[in-house]
């Protein structure tokens, strides 16, 4: 009973506050929220409500073969926006496509958020040699397109790999490879935040008591750094699909037996001069509206937090 | 009798907010006299740097002047597009601000930002600016002028860079400056010293000053004549000598009371329960009603303005003679 | 001054020995050096003897400052997949890329900088929000999907533009140039736009921001007070402080677009190193994969350590040491 009263009271002060307010009164925002939202109800119910099953070779017919969308005179209604190369229905590809591109961003988004937080608080509490390694290398990473490191954790995985489970383990490669380019912007600012809460007088009072320092880190700490992590993982889930996005366009992403939206988009380039339009523009409009959103949404968060705007 | 230089009616300045219009300054009125030290005191909040800010026409958005006129040698300049208050602002009107480190651009150094001003409100020749710019910063102190004209502002002390900042002010001889906490960043012992300086220059350059500041030891040092702030509204003015030592207004009493002083002993210092209200808090009445010792019903009713209190002027009903009868 | 190079010169040597003792370990153990250069029926003992010889039995030290000396001389091994020295690869593919980055890095600046400089003076006009719109657009659309679109419009549907490649390129010594020749210039127009369009709406927004907390710093309020003109203010004073961080900034994305150029190669099958990379990870090409990234991280601490002296160069507040004048 206490809980639920809890979790009521909490939701009252978020929908009374500053927050909720400037979301309301941002329609954009609002606009934004609610694109990204459809995006991942439809990715993630993409077996229910897709057409066709574009994934199973079994079901696709040679014949259907560059179909132009239903508007067309030479289109069908049953391929709504045409097929491609190889018979695959575009709009349930799109879906199934967006199910990998979410899947990929927010796994990878996750992974360097994980691995930045821990680093962040490590390096921000202890300070000393192990600080100094991590910012280090830090340093060193940054440097480097996130791109690149992620092409080169590639590279490396699947040359280490043989070359049958390539297929299976290529969307877990990407999160790995995706993740580790990512955590440095995640770690700095926590290790930044980390070193203004270290002097604050609950910190002090949680050593006093004898608390744990991993206890202090993750459960003191952590949770008022939260504010900027927020606006660092909304605008990384944005890189995060992007660069899966660019990573599968380049080749070195999601294969074309399984294709996510980049790789369609791979596909569809040799087919522009065939005029098969469809395949490159649709794939690409829905990529571009669920980055537009979630950089929307992560710009929204990050004025909408920053105390020196309140 | 002598003409003010400056003449602010009735000023209200008001914040647009989404809770609604906060009113920051509520008709507040007051004259300044040619070459006078008018010291504005009181505490952070209470809208005396805003009051500065809109006399230089500098007032941010989403603050605006809500009513009220402003005359400036008989000219109203409340209302003057920006063009034509920027020849006034550095010429005739002047303004320093509280921290010198970020008053001055660490890029340029402090030649060309003199030289910069006073090319823009004069007609000399570079040379002839560069000769001026250096014998003011003799003027305010600096050694070395002739050399340390081309350093950069990180070169300079704290207090260093404070004069500099007032010899950029005074620079192209405006008839007032606009003091907003000029000391509050310095230290201790610079502070008397800036302090000085203002004085002597602006008497000798006939400047007229408004010196803004919570700090009364200040006031005490160099005004002549003093007004206290609360929650946006004047509540005493007078000359300093009559303000410190027999003030009115039941606030000023507190804060008067408030300065350690070195001339007489005391039990404690006095502390005035409570604190100022903020903006969407103002009582209906006097804004001091809750915190003074001596309210009574209309105080709480209705709002004080400047009575006549000989020496001084106070906003405080305690001061209406038909009242003191129906005590 | 001179301490600083030497120590970053210093830094610079470090990353880049770090770089090659990556390099080398993808170059040495992933995968088999040997088995990648043999046919089928080469027999073990064979294979062995390679090795040998090519002295992939001795201690890790020495292979790692065999490894360092050959690289230090340019000699990069032989590509897997094209049987060709590495070297010579890179030298044919260098100019495409370095003449198509350093275009897109113009293009990038020469828009960028203004589009930045005027939404951050003037937010709330109509074309400050055109152009907020346009660095949304560029930072959502990949650049990919940016260059097809290109393609699709200018090179097939109204056939101006080429739709591939470099065009007609003339060699000046080792060099090749496409720059010299019409058909060239046509080719690289699309390409840089794509490439550059990402860093235009970095550059775009970062000039934005800084240019906004410029104007809202003190110095810049107080050049107001002193009656400077907009122009002074605006262009003199704020322009100047904004373009300190944004050129450094700048400088260091120049790298990133050489990085970047991977993409764009893919997409106007443009003949440079980026592409040549690209398909060294899809068929596992060590020796190409390990020089790229040689030269690349050779390319950034080259950049970085140019930025950064420039950067001592032109802020003098890390130029001078302070000399403190007494109060």
């Amino acid at each position: 009973m206490k809980s639920v009263v809890r979790i009521q009271n909490s939701l009252h002060r978020f929908f009374d506050g500053d927050i909720w307010y400037s979301f309301k009164k941002s329609k954009v925002t609002i606009i934004a929220a609610c694109v990204t939202a459809v995006f991942m109800l439809a990715a993630i119910a993409a077996p229910l409500i897709a057409p066709h099953t574009p994934f199973d070779p079994a079901t696709l017919d040679l014949m259907d073969a560059s179909t132009p969308p239903a508007w067309y005179e030479d289109g069908t209604a049953k391929f709504l926006l045409g097929t491609d190369d190889q018979g695959r229905d575009i709009f349930s590809t799109i879906l199934y496509g967006s199910r990998i591109s979410i899947f990929v961003g927010f796994a990878s988004m996750v992974l360097a958020m994980t691995i930045g937080i821990t680093l962040g608080l490590i390096s921000g509490y202890i300070g000393g040699a192990v600080e100094a390694v991590i910012m280090r290398i830090a340093d060193v990473q940054i440097s480097f397109p996130a791109i690149l490191t992620a092409m080169l954790i590639y590279g490396v995985a699947f040359s280490l790999l043989p070359n049958e489970r390539h297929e299976d383990l290529v969307v877990w490669v990407l999160v790995l490879a995706i993740g580790l380019s990512n955590w440095v912007n995640f770690a700095r600012t926590v290790r930044g935040s980390t070193l203004v809460e270290k002097n604050k007088e609950y910190v002090q009072a949680a050593r006093v008591i004898g608390r744990r320092p991993t206890t202090i880190m993750f459960r003191h700490i952590l949770p008022n750094v939260m504010g900027p992590v927020l606006v660092i993982a909304t605008i990384g889930l944005a890189i995060a699909i992007l660069t899966e996005a660019t990573l599968s366009f380049l080749g070195v992403g999601v294969p074309p037996t399984k294709p996510s939206l980049g790789t369609l988009i791979r596909i569809g380039q040799d087919f522009l001069f065939a005029g098969e339009w469809w395949i490159v523009i649709f794939p690409g409009i829905a990529l571009a509206s669920l980055v537009l959103a979630v950089n929307l949404l992560g710009d929204w968060m990050r004025d909408a937090l920053n105390p020196k705007l309140r | 009798m002598v003409e003010p230089i400056l003449k602010v009616e009735h000023l209200r300045i008001e914040f647009d907010t989404r809770r609604g219009i906060l009113v920051a300054v509520d008709d507040v009125s007051f004259d300044i006299l040619p070459g006078e030290v008018f010291g504005i005191v009181g505490e952070s909040g209470a809208g005396k740097s805003l009051t500065g800010q809109s006399i230089i026409g500098l007032l941010e958005p989403p603050g605006r002047i809500g009513a009220g006129e402003i005359y400036l040698k008989g000219r109203r300049i409340d209302q003057l597009p920006y063009h034509q208050m920027r020849r006034i602002r550095g010429k005739k009107i002047g303004m320093i601000f509280q921290d010198p480190l970020t008053s001055l651009n660490p890029l340029y150094t402090i030649g060309k930002q003199l030289t910069e001003t006073i090319l823009t409100h004069t007609e000399m020749r570079p040379d002839e600016a560069r000769r001026h710019a250096t014998d003011l910063l003799d003027e305010v102190g600096i050694p070395a002028a002739g050399k340390r004209i081309d350093h950069y502002p990180h070169q300079f002390s704290g207090g260093m860079r404070q004069r500099v900042v007032i010899a950029l002010a005074l620079c192209v001889k405006p008839s007032l400056i606009i003091a907003d906490e000029p000391t509050t960043a310095l230290d201790v012992s610079i502070q008397a010293q800036i302090i000085a300086l203002l004085k002597r220059l602006c008497a000798e350059h006939d400047t007229a000053v408004i010196l803004i500041t919570h700090d009364m030891g200040v006031i005490a040092e160099i005004s002549d004549r003093v007004a206290v702030m609360y929650a946006g509204r004047l509540v005493e003015v007078g000359n300093v000598r009559d303000v410190v030592k027999n003030p009115k207004h039941p606030y000023s009493l507190g804060l008067m009371g408030s300065i350690p002083s070195l001339h007489h002993q005391a039990e404690e210092l006095t502390q005035i329960e409570g604190a100022m209200p903020r903006l969407m808090e103002i009582p209906p009445g006097c804004p001091f009603n809750p915190r003074c010792p001596h309210a009574f019903d209309r105080c709480r009713r209705q709002r004080p303005d400047l009575l006549d209190t000989e020496p001084t002027r106070a906003a405080c009903w305690l001061y209406d003679h038909e009242e003191k009868h129906g005590q | 001054m001179i301490a600083l190079i030497i120590r970053r010169i210093f830094q610079s040597f470090i990353v880049m020995l770090t770089v090659a003792l990556v390099a080398f370990t993808l170059f040495r153990y992933v995968g088999d050096p040997v088995s990648q250069m043999v046919g089928q029926e080469t027999s073990i003992a064979d294979m062995e003897r390679m090795r040998e010889e090519l002295g992939l039995n001795d201690p890790v030290i020495v292979q790692f400052a065999r490894f360092a000396w050959n690289t230090l001389q340019g000699k990069f091994g032989i590509s897997y997949r094209l049987g060709r020295p590495v070297n010579e690869l890179f030298v044919e593919r260098l100019p495409a890329t370095l003449e198509l980055s350093l275009i897109a890095a113009l293009f990038s600046i020469v828009v960028g900088i203004p589009m930045g400089v005027y939404t951050g003076l003037y937010p709330d006009r109509v074309l400050s929000k055109v152009f907020q719109a346009i660095s949304l657009i560029g930072i959502s659309l990949p650049t990919f999907l940016i260059g097809i679109l290109l393609i699709l419009y200018f090179g097939v549907i109204l056939g101006w533009l080429p739709t591939f490649g470099r065009g007609e390129v003339v060699q000046l010594g080792w060099w090749s140039t496409g720059l010299l020749t019409v058909s060239g210039l046509k080719a690289i127009i699309m390409p840089a736009f794509t490439l550059g369009m990402f860093q235009l709406t970095l550059i775009m927004r970062l000039v934005r921001s800084e240019m906004m907390e410029v104007l809202r710093t003190d110095y810049i309020k107080f050049a107001r007070a002193r009656g400077l003109t907009n122009r002074a203010v605006n262009f003199g004073h704020a322009l100047k402080n904004t373009l300190v961080p944004v050129i450094t900034i700048t400088g260091l994305q120049i790298g990133s677009i050489i990085a970047f150029a991977i993409i764009t190669e893919t997409v106007f099958q443009w003949p440079g190193m980026g592409l040549l990379f690209l398909q060294a990870i899809q068929f596992a090409d060590i020796p190409v994969m390990s020089t790229y990234l040689i030269l690349i991280a050779f390319f950034f601490v080259v950049i970085n350590l140019i930025v950064d002296i420039l950067y001592h160069v032109v802020d003098p507040r890390l130029r001078f040491d302070k000399a403190v004048a007494a109060g």
